[in-house]
C-alpha cells in the first residue's frame, strides 16, 4: 500500500449552506424573487401595500380626538398640519361612541346590556366549549333566554315567569297526555296547551301577580333601543332561535308525513324566495295596516320574529346539506340497532350531520348578523342609522368615514371570532383520517 | 318573555281599539304623549343630539303641539320614519301626525287621505355648482352632469325644467344626500340638485363653502308642513292652530322672552285671545284656554324657531326668503284668532 491515494479517504467537514440560499434571504429569493415575473409581482405588490398604507396610516393616527364639532376639528388639523386632507376626525367616535353602541337606551341604565352581554356569554361558554366547562352551567344558559329580556327591557319580573311558565304547562300536558293516549297526541296537546297558555292566559297571569307582588325595575321603551347593542340583540336572538327551527325544518323536509313534508317546503322556499328587506317592510308597515288601529304590537319583537324565520329558513337548508351528506348506511345502522326515530337523530345523525354543515352555518350566522343593520331602512336606529343621525346634527354634517370606520371595526371583530370559533370547532371536532 | 305580554295585550287592545280609534285628542291625552313622527335625520330639521334629545325646526313644531294639548314640551315620543315609512305610520295610527319635511301635494292630500293643516317651510328646488365652472343661471346648465335623488319629486321637476328650456343634461342618480356630498365634491357630477334648504345646509358642511354658489333659480314649489289623518277634524284643527299660533305670535310680536308678561293682558285683544286672557278659543278646541301660550313658550314663536335651527345665525344659514311674514314680503299668513 502506499501513502498515495487517488481519491479522498476522509469525508470534507460539512459546510454551511451559501448565505443566499438560507436564512431571510433564502426566504426571500425563494418565495419573492424566484423569477423574472415574480420579482415583478412582488415589487408592484410591495408599491400598493405602500401606496394604501401610506394613506391609511397618516390619516388613522394624525387625527383629532378632541372637538365639538367638523369645523372645530378642521381647525385644529389646519392649525397642526396645515391641512385638513389626510388626517381623521375621531373626535365624532369620542362624542358619541356611547350613542353609536347603546342607541338611546337611558345612560344610568347602561349596566342591563352590558351585564346581559356578559351573562349571554356565561350562558354560550357550556355549549361552545363544552370540554372545559362544567355542564352544570347548562342550567343557566336554559335561564337566560328568560333573563335576558328582563333585563333588557326591564318591567315586571311576573312577564318573563310566565313566559317560562307556558314551557312548564306544555310539559305538563305532554307527560300526562303521552302516557294515556299516544305520543304524538301528546306533542300536539302540548304545543296547544303552550299557545293559549301564552296567547290568552299569561296576560291575566302576568296582570294579577304584579298587583300581589310588584316586582320589577324599571322599563325600557323598544324605540329607546338602539346602536350597536340592537344588532348584537337582533343578531343573537335570531342565531340562537333559528338553529333549532331549522333543524326541525330541515327534518320535516325529509320526513314521510306528507303534510309536515309540504308545510316545511313551503315555509322554506316562501321565505327564502322573498328578500329579507322585504320581511321587514312587512313586519313595519302591512302588519300595522293588518292589526287592528291602535295595536301596539311592539316594533323591534315584529322585527326579531322576521329576521329570526328568515335566518331559520337559510338554516334548514344548510343542515339538509349536512344531511343528505350522510351515507345511507348510518340511516340503516341506527334502525339495525334498534334505536327509535328522536333517538337515532340524537345519538347517530345530527351529531355527524351538524358537524359537516358547521363552516355553512357559521356563514348563516355571520350573514344574518350583518343583515341586522337592513333595520335602519325601516326608521330603526341601528349603528347605521345612527351614522346618519349623527350626520344630520349641524356640528357633525359632513363627516363619512370616520363614522363608517368605526363601524366596520365593530362588525369585524364580532364576525370574525365567530369565523375564528367555528375553525376551532371544526379542529375539535375532526375524525376523519386525512 | 315580552311576546305573550304584547300578544295578549294586542288582543284586547284590538277589541277596544276600534271605539278608542274616534278622537285623536282624547287619545294623546289619555296617552300622556304625543307620538309624532319626524325624520331618521335632517340637519336643521330634525336630529338627536348627543344625549338622545331631538332637535330642529320640525321637531319645535312637535313639542309646540305636545304643550299646548299635554301642558308638557317634553312629553313626546319622536318616532324616526323614513321616506318610505311615513305615511303608512302615519295612515295605521302608530303616530299621531307627521312634522317630517313633507311637500303638500294634491296626491297626497286627496289620493292618500291625508290633510295638511299648513305650511311651516316653502322650499323649491335649487342647483348648487362649484364657482370654478363659471356659471351664473341654471339655464347655462346645457349638457352638464347632475347629481339627483332617484325616485323624488326632484327628479321630475328637473327633467321639467330641462325640457321646457330646451337644453340637455346627464343624470348621475344618487340614493342619500351622504352619498351626493360625496359624488358631488369627487367631482363626480358639475351639478347637485335638491331642495334649496338642503343645499345650504350641505354647502354649511364644506371645507370651503365659498368656491360653490347656489343658482339663482328656484325650478319648483316645495311648501313643507305638519300632516295629519283625514277625517279627525278636531284634532287637524288643533294642530293647525297651533301652528298658526307660532305664526300669528311672530307676527303679534310675542316672543318667548315677553309672553309671561303679555299673558296677564295687553292692549291688543288679538294678543289676549291668543294668549288666553280674553275670549274662549281654547274652550272651543277643546283645551284650555292656555294652549297657545304654552305652545308659544315651549320654543319660542315662529321666528325664534327658525333662528334657532335654521336662521341665518345658525351653520345653515338660511334666510327668511318666502319663509317671512306677510308683512316683510314673505308667504307667511295666519288667519286671525277671533
Amino acid at each position: 500500500m502506499s501513502d498515495v491515494s487517488f481519491v479522498r479517504t476522509e469525508m470534507l467537514p460539512e459546510q454551511a449552506p451559501p448565505a443566499s440560499e438560507v436564512g431571510v434571504i433564502g426566504w426571500v429569493k425563494h418565495n419573492l424573487f424566484s423569477g423574472w415575473f415574480n420579482s415583478i409581482l412582488t415589487l408592484v405588490s410591495l408599491y400598493a401595500i405602500y401606496y394604501v398604507l401610506s394613506g391609511v396610516l397618516p390619516w388613522t393616527f394624525q387625527s383629532v380626538w378632541n372637538a365639538n364639532s367638523l369645523t372645530e376639528c378642521r381647525e385644529i388639523m389646519m392649525a397642526t398640519w396645515g391641512s385638513t386632507h389626510g388626517h381623521a376626525c375621531w373626535a365624532v367616535i369620542n362624542d358619541r361612541w356611547l350613542q353609536l353602541l347603546f342607541g338611546f337606551y337611558p345612560s344610568h341604565l347602561y349596566w342591563r346590556p352590558i351585564l346581559s352581554l356578559v351573562l349571554l356569554l356565561v350562558a354560550l361558554a357550556p355549549v361552545l366549549y363544552s370540554d372545559r366547562v362544567p355542564s352544570k352551567l347548562l342550567i343557566f344558559s336554559a335561564i337566560y333566554p328568560f333573563l335576558m329580556p328582563f333585563l333588557m327591557w326591564g318591567g315586571t319580573i311576573w312577564g318573563p315567569i310566565s313566559a317560562a311558565l307556558g314551557f312548564v304547562v306544555a310539559w305538563g300536558v305532554y307527560s300526562v297526555l303521552s302516557k294515556q293516549l299516544s305520543e304524538l297526541i301528546g306533542m300536539i296537546g302540548a304545543v296547544v296547551a303552550a299557545v293559549i297558555w301564552w296567547l290568552v292566559l299569561s296576560g291575566y297571569f302576568t296582570g294579577a301577580m304584579d298587583s300581589i307582588l310588584p316586582i320589577g325595575i324599571e322599563a325600557v321603551q323598544s324605540r329607546q333601543f338602539g346602536g350597536f347593542m340592537l344588532a348584537i340583540l337582533l343578531g343573537v336572538v335570531a342565531i340562537g332561535v333559528s338553529l333549532p327551527i331549522g333543524i326541525v325544518l330541515a327534518l320535516g323536509r325529509q320526513s314521510d308525513l306528507l303534510i309536515v313534508k309540504y308545510m316545511c317546503v313551503g315555509f322554506i322556499e316562501f321565505i327564502r324566495g322573498v328578500p329579507l328587506i322585504t320581511l321587514l317592510f312587512v313586519a313595519s308597515l302591512l302588519l300595522n295596516l293588518f292589526l287592528p288601529p291602535g295595536t301596539n304590537f311592539d316594533i323591534i319583537l315584529r322585527v326579531m320574529i322576521m329576521m329570526t324565520l328568515f335566518s331559520a329558513a337559510y338554516m334548514a337548508e344548510v343542515i339538509r346539506g349536512g344531511l343528505a351528506a350522510l351515507p345511507r348506511g348510518q340511516y340503516e345502522g341506527a334502525d339495525s340497532l334498534g334505536l327509535n326515530y328522536w333517538q337515532a337523530q340524537r345519538l347517530i345523525i345530527m351529531p355527524q350531520a351538524l358537524k359537516i354543515s358547521i363552516p355553512g352555518i357559521v356563514s348563516t350566522f355571520i350573514g344574518i348578523f350583518k343583515d341586522t343593520v337592513l333595520v335602519s331602512i325601516i326608521g330603526l336606529f341601528d349603528v347605521l342609522g345612527l351614522a346618519n343621525a349623527i350626520r344630520a346634527d349641524t356640528a357633525w354634517n359632513g363627516i363619512y368615514w370616520e363614522l363608517f370606520a368605526f363601524i366596520g371595526a365593530l362588525f369585524f371583530v364580532v364576525c370574525f371570532s365567530m369565523s375564528r370559533y367555528s375553525m376551532y370547532l371544526e379542529r375539535k371536532l375532526q375524525t376523519g383520517h386525512r | 318573555m315580552k311576546k305573550s305580554v304584547i300578544l295578549g295585550a294586542a288582543t284586547i287592545a284590538g277589541l277596544a281599539a276600534g271605539a278608542a280609534m274616534a278622537g285623536t285628542v282624547d287619545d294623546v291625552k289619555a296617552r300622556g304623549k304625543l307620538n309624532c313622527g319626524v325624520t331618521t335625520g335632517l340637519v336643521g330639521f330634525a336630529a338627536p343630539d348627543a344625549n338622545g334629545e331631538w332637535k330642529g325646526f320640525d321637531v319645535a313644531v312637535c313639542r309646540a303641539v305636545a304643550a299646548a294639548v299635554l301642558g308638557d314640551a317634553s312629553a313626546v315620543e319622536f318616532v324616526p320614519t323614513t321616506g318610505k315609512t311615513r305615511f303608512t305610520a302615519l295612515a295605521s295610527g302608530e303616530i299621531d301626525m307627521l312634522a317630517r319635511n313633507t311637500t303638500w301635494t294634491f296626491s297626497r292630500d286627496v289620493d292618500l287621505k291625508f290633510e295638511f293643516v299648513g305650511v311651516n317651510y316653502y322650499d323649491g328646488q335649487g342647483f348648487m355648482v362649484p364657482k370654478a365652472l363659471g356659471v351664473s343661471s341654471a339655464k347655462e346648465l346645457d349638457g352638464a352632469t347632475v347629481c339627483i335623488q332617484t325616485g323624488t319629486t326632484t327628479e321630475l321637476n328637473l327633467a321639467d325644467f330641462f325640457r321646457s328650456n330646451n337644453i340637455s343634461y346627464e343624470p348621475v342618480p344618487i340614493e342619500t344626500n351622504a352619498e351626493a356630498q360625496q359624488q358631488y365634491l369627487a367631482g363626480a357630477c358639475d351639478v347637485y340638485t335638491t331642495d334649496a334648504s338642503g343645499l345650504a345646509a350641505t354647502r354649511a358642511t364644506f371645507e370651503n363653502p365659498g368656491d360653490h354658489v347656489l343658482l339663482p333659480e328656484i325650478i319648483s314649489k316645495e311648501p313643507l308642513g305638519p300632516l295629519v289623518r283625514h277625517g279627525d277634524h278636531e284634532w287637524g284643527d288643533v294642530v293647525r292652530w297651533t301652528l298658526n299660533a307660532m305664526v300669528s305670535a311672530e307676527e303679534l310680536g310675542v316672543t318667548s322672552a315677553n309672553i309671561d308678561e303679555m299673558s296677564a293682558g295687553t292692549d291688543n285683544p288679538e294678543v289676549n285671545r291668543l294668549l288666553g286672557s280674553e275670549g274662549t278659543l281654547g274652550e272651543m278646541l277643546g283645551l284650555d284656554a292656555q294652549w297657545a301660550m304654552r305652545a308659544i313658550k315651549a320654543g319660542g314663536n315662529y321666528g325664534e324657531v327658525f333662528a334657532q335651527n335654521i336662521g341665518e345665525e345658525t351653520p345653515i344659514g338660511l334666510a327668511r326668503g318666502l319663509n317671512a311674514q306677510w308683512t316683510d314680503g314673505g308667504l307667511l299668513y295666519s288667519p286671525p284668532f277671533r
